[in-house]
């Protein structure tokens, strides 16, 4: 597993850090340095507040190596508040209750192992979004 | 009795108890034919994709919104747990950086069985006082491990808090005084490399759990010159439904001062959560003026007391309360339980 790779991305895995463009102020995520939108240089730092929705979503039967203990599991687009479109698990949630539109929330969980002797990868996933009483 | 020369207190706080849900009937069937007394209706447990890290980071995001602190300003964050999901490299680095607080802070993982996290609260009280830090965070977290068929198995649970402490002119309950007691005795143990842990049997009762929660509430509460009557809520360690409740009739507390923090039979023993998540279940309640007992035990063994005094209601909008993760709950059987802690190998 590449520690550095995974390292490198902690602030936007752990706390959903993109970009904002200062130019026309596009919300950027993933950071990408450059906006997509306008093309002019954009690195500044801008914490998405974590609230979106379900743009779509499917479920995953046959997983991906180091995914196979959590099968079957939801994979979703997530329309962020703030505009970006992003692709995530999502978690504490039956299959059959989601819904496109559904209302979800960032949380930082465990995404993957590198084995028993290996780094324990963390980063977002969705959920419903929780009642607050 | 310890008694900070600066105030110190509860600026902001909160809770974490994960989703899934499996009764002690369950455990019951399978190893003794359903012939086992339950020494709680159900314990929480641990979903596939979490552990002490991401449920310390919720519990520490709740904490600080409700503080209205900036994670900048945080001058430790101090996770205690017997769960850390890496046996070397802190579960606290992790949660720091989760929630903005690194780097110019302090942080480290804390260990003493269940009593981990208040360790950490009594050490986060000297921090602010002292003026080390303006806020210290003190987490009790764990998703603990109970041997398939062992006592532990029917109540090892899942959750746990998270305290920010700060000046008592910021804080929602201001600490009146603290104490801890501790002596040599191995009442409950696990051995390096050791998957489950061992305990002593019926041993862990009266020289572990009862001698300490029991002295140290007491010696607290003579050297404040106060007894269970001047308290509205008292919570402390809760292995069982039974034990914290006998602790707490020896005190001279009743049924109904302890109802609020007892949340055992719905979640489980959440070990260095324990009386943590007990308190948050209080401070949600709780009055201006009310003032709460709260009382750890760690098997090794010791206990932490304090005194606690609410100072304002804590009113944040926005952050889901103790009650509100104990009704989130998903019923699950004993077979997908095994998959979730893991008991399966599938390569």
């Amino acid at each position: 597993m590449e520690v550095a790779r995974y390292w490198r991305a902690n602030r936007q895995r752990y706390q959903l850090v993109g970009e904002v463009c200062p130019n026309c102020q596009g919300k950027i995520f993933p950071p990408r340095d450059v906006c997509p939108v306008c093309e002019k240089e954009a690195k500044t730092p801008f914490t998405f507040s974590g609230h979106g929705e379900v743009y779509s979503y499917s479920t995953v039967y046959q997983a991906a190596d180091g995914y196979e203990q959590a099968t079957p599991y939801t994979v979703a687009m997530i329309r962020l508040a703030e505009g970006p479109l992003i692709s995530a698990q999502l978690t504490d949630v039956d299959e059959s209750d989601v819904k496109i539109g559904m209302p979800v929330e960032m949380v930082t969980r465990a995404l993957r192992e590198d084995g028993e002797r290996g780094m324990i990868v963390y980063g977002y996933k969705f959920r419903p979004v929780m009642a607050v009483a | 009795m310890m008694k900070s020369s600066r105030p110190v207190g509860i600026v902001g706080y909160g809770a974490y108890v994960p989703r899934y849900r499996l009764p002690a009937q369950e455990v019951s069937d399978l190893w003794t034919d359903g012939n086992a007394g339950l020494p709680v209706r159900e314990k929480s447990v641990n979903g596939l994709d979490e552990d002490v890290a991401t449920m310390s980071i919720e519990a520490a995001r709740n904490a600080l919104r409700r503080a209205a602190v900036s994670p900048e300003q945080l001058g430790a964050v101090w996770v205690g747990s017997e769960s850390h999901p890496y046996a070397v490299k802190p579960t606290s680095t992790i949660v720091a950086e989760a929630i903005g607080a690194t780097p110019y802070t302090q942080a480290a993982d804390w260990q003493f069985a269940c009593k981990a996290g208040t360790e950490a609260f009594q050490a986060a009280i000297g921090f602010v006082a002292g003026g080390m830090a303006q806020y210290a965070m003190a987490i009790g977290m764990d998703a603990a491990q109970g041997r398939p068929g062992d006592a532990l198995e029917y109540t090892a649970g899942a959750g746990g808090a998270a305290y920010i402490l700060g000046p008592a002119e910021d804080a929602i309950a201001e600490v009146e005084g603290s104490l801890s007691y501790v002596t040599d005795t191995p009442d409950f143990w696990r051995r390096q490399y050791e998957k489950f842990p061992e305990h002593a049997g019926r041993f862990t009762g009266e020289p572990a759990y009862f001698n300490h929660v029991i002295s140290a509430a007491r010696q607290l509460m003579d050297e404040m010159a106060v007894s269970a009557k001047d308290f509205n809520h008292f919570v402390c360690h809760q292995p069982n439904a039974k034990f914290p409740l006998k602790a707490g009739a020896d005190l001279g507390f009743n049924p109904q001062q302890m109802k609020t923090g007892l949340l055992v039979n719905e979640i489980g023993n959440t070990y260095a959560g324990s009386c943590m998540i007990g308190l948050t279940a209080i401070l949600d309640v709780a009055q201006p003026g009310e003032r709460i007992l709260v009382t750890s035990f760690g098997s090794g063994a010791g206990s932490d007391a304090f005194a606690i005094r609410m100072l304002r209601k804590s009113e944040t909008p926005g952050v889901t309360s103790t009650q509100g993760y104990i009704q989130r709950r998903k019923v699950i059987d004993y077979a997908m339980y095994s998959r979730l802690k893991g008991h399966y190998k599938l390569n």
